[in-house]
């Protein structure tokens, strides 16, 4: 049951990127088309995955153990790291089109705060191991839900009479704010 | 006891870092792609500078279209005939005739010409000083700070003295970089064998444009009727815009009768990176 409302807490009510304003910059770069946003929004749920599921032991079993965890940021900088570039050879070698629709956005995950915020966040709660992959899937799925919806905001914007001074990424980040006001409606439904 | 903070420090990181960098190894080999040896060749040949000109994201990604026949081998504008030529041979087919463009600044509304109406305080880039229209009372002019200087990898253009950008002619290889770079779309690309062009991009009516600068179009109309052929040039939008399959480059009878000197027939005012640094630097200096 704690798994569950784990889940649904990550994912809708604390929603990483419209409750914690982490991971921005894929939300706003890569939310262009539908399609490329549902493959940035899924391999950036595996990323989160594995991240939590391989930060848990290194933090309990290396950096606790020791006793040396000033160095949570730099453990997990590197599991993260790792994890993006097999992430990345992975699209390369299965999916060559999909490789270049993700561009620059693709290695940029490793420096996507949201991932790094989830790694904290899961030693911050003391959550143990089956709930802090669920954390990370359900921090995922939260990202994936919040950049689809955007991208799909953004495709029928390319209709609208934009006026000239809010065209581009502003329009994004006031559309992206209005989005948060309503993710708001969530609030206190789990802690 | 600090010490050994150190030793565990280094080596749990030491590792963790061992472990997935072997585990990366490993997904390598194993999700290797295979690629064509060719790219790198074709990458020698051409200048390598990701320039965007030939409008793909960037020189590996011409290299792969070419070699698959995507693009054809004058695709590379930054490398121009030359560049053709080399591969043309490298890949053994016949050579193409490679069209030379290069960038026109569309404004000669500078510091002596236009007429400011405001202050502008706010960071020196053309792109932020757009969104409150910068300092010049024209609103479709340069705002003269140098945003296509600086998206120029060739070198081939420098703000003069008059605050206004200048393409060096024989630098210039056409990538376009400099015309994305402008938010008044003021730079145009053009072919070399243009050379009729008219200075300004003010669409206002002729009485308002001529306020706010000296060489402003006010779409007089009088190029429209020296131009030797019938509709060679054609106002458009309060414009006089050359319509270039029509009207003869190698006269200069329409610029003639030109009130405010906007519309300018090219020869002279194509400048040479060494005219401008041993003249026209030196003349004002």
């Amino acid at each position: 049951m704690d798994v569950i409302l784990i889940f649904i807490s990550a994912s809708i009510v604390n929603n990483i990127v419209l409750s914690y304003f982490l991971g921005i910059c894929p939300f706003v770069g890569v939310s262009n088309k539908t399609e490329s946003a549902l493959n940035m929004g899924l391999a950036t749920t595996f990323v989160m995955t594995l991240t939590a599921a391989i930060t848990w032991p290194v933090w309990t079993y290396v950096l606790v153990k020791f006793n040396i965890p000033f160095l949570q940021y730099v453990a997990f900088i590197i599991v993260i790291a790792a994890l993006v570039q097999f992430v990345e050879m992975f699209i390369r070698k299965s999916s060559p089109h999909l490789y270049r629709a993700l561009g620059i956005y693709l290695p940029l995950i490793t420096t996507n705060c949201a991932v790094l915020g989830l790694a904290l966040f899961m030693v911050l709660r003391d959550y143990n191991y089956i709930e802090s992959i669920f954390f990370g899937f359900g921090t995922g799925v939260g990202f994936t839900i919040a950049i689809l919806m955007m991208s799909g905001i953004r495709e029928e914007l390319e209709y609208a009479d934009v006026p000239p001074v809010f065209q581009g990424i502003s329009i994004t980040l006031i559309i992206a704010g209005m989005m948060a006001l309503a993710f708001m409606g969530f609030a206190g439904l789990i802690r | 006891m600090t010490g050994d903070i150190i030793i565990i420090s280094a080596g749990s990181m030491g590792i963790i870092g061992a472990a997935l960098s072997l585990f990366l190894a490993y997904a390598d080999k194993k999700f290797k792609v295979e690629e064509d040896p060719r790219i790198e060749d074709v990458l020698q040949i051409i200048p390598n500078t990701n320039c965007g000109g030939c409008g793909l994201a960037g020189c590996r990604m011409f290299a792969e279209s070419v070699l698959v026949g995507k693009v054809s081998i004058t695709g590379c504008v930054a490398g121009g005939q030359s560049v053709a030529d080399a591969l043309a041979s490298y890949l053994g087919v016949e050579t193409q005739t490679a069209n030379k463009l290069y960038a026109v600044v569309l404004c000669r509304g500078g510091e002596k010409e236009a007429v400011k109406s405001s202050i502008y305080k706010g960071e020196k880039t053309c792109v932020a000083a757009n969104f409150t229209g910068g300092e010049k009372a024209c609103t479709y002019g340069c705002f003269g700070y140098d945003d296509c200087v600086k998206a120029c990898k060739f070198d081939a253009m420098a703000m003069n003295d008059n605050g206004l950008p200048v393409v060096f002619y024989d630098t210039c290889v056409g990538c376009g970089a400099c015309a994305r770079a402008c938010p008044r779309f003021i730079i145009e690309m053009h072919d070399v064998s243009h050379k009729l062009f008219n200075y300004c991009r003010n669409k206002d009516k002729g009485a308002v444009a001529r306020k706010v600068c000296k060489v402003s179009c006010i779409a007089c109309s009088l190029c429209v009727k020296d131009c030797p052929v019938e509709g060679g040039i054609e106002i458009i939008d309060n414009l006089a815009v050359v319509n270039y399959d029509k009207c003869p480059q190698d006269t200069d009878a329409p610029i003639k009768r030109c009130p405010t000197k906007c519309i300018l027939y090219d020869e002279e005012e194509k400048i040479t990176k060494e005219f401008y640094y041993s003249t026209l630097k030196k003349t004002a200096a």
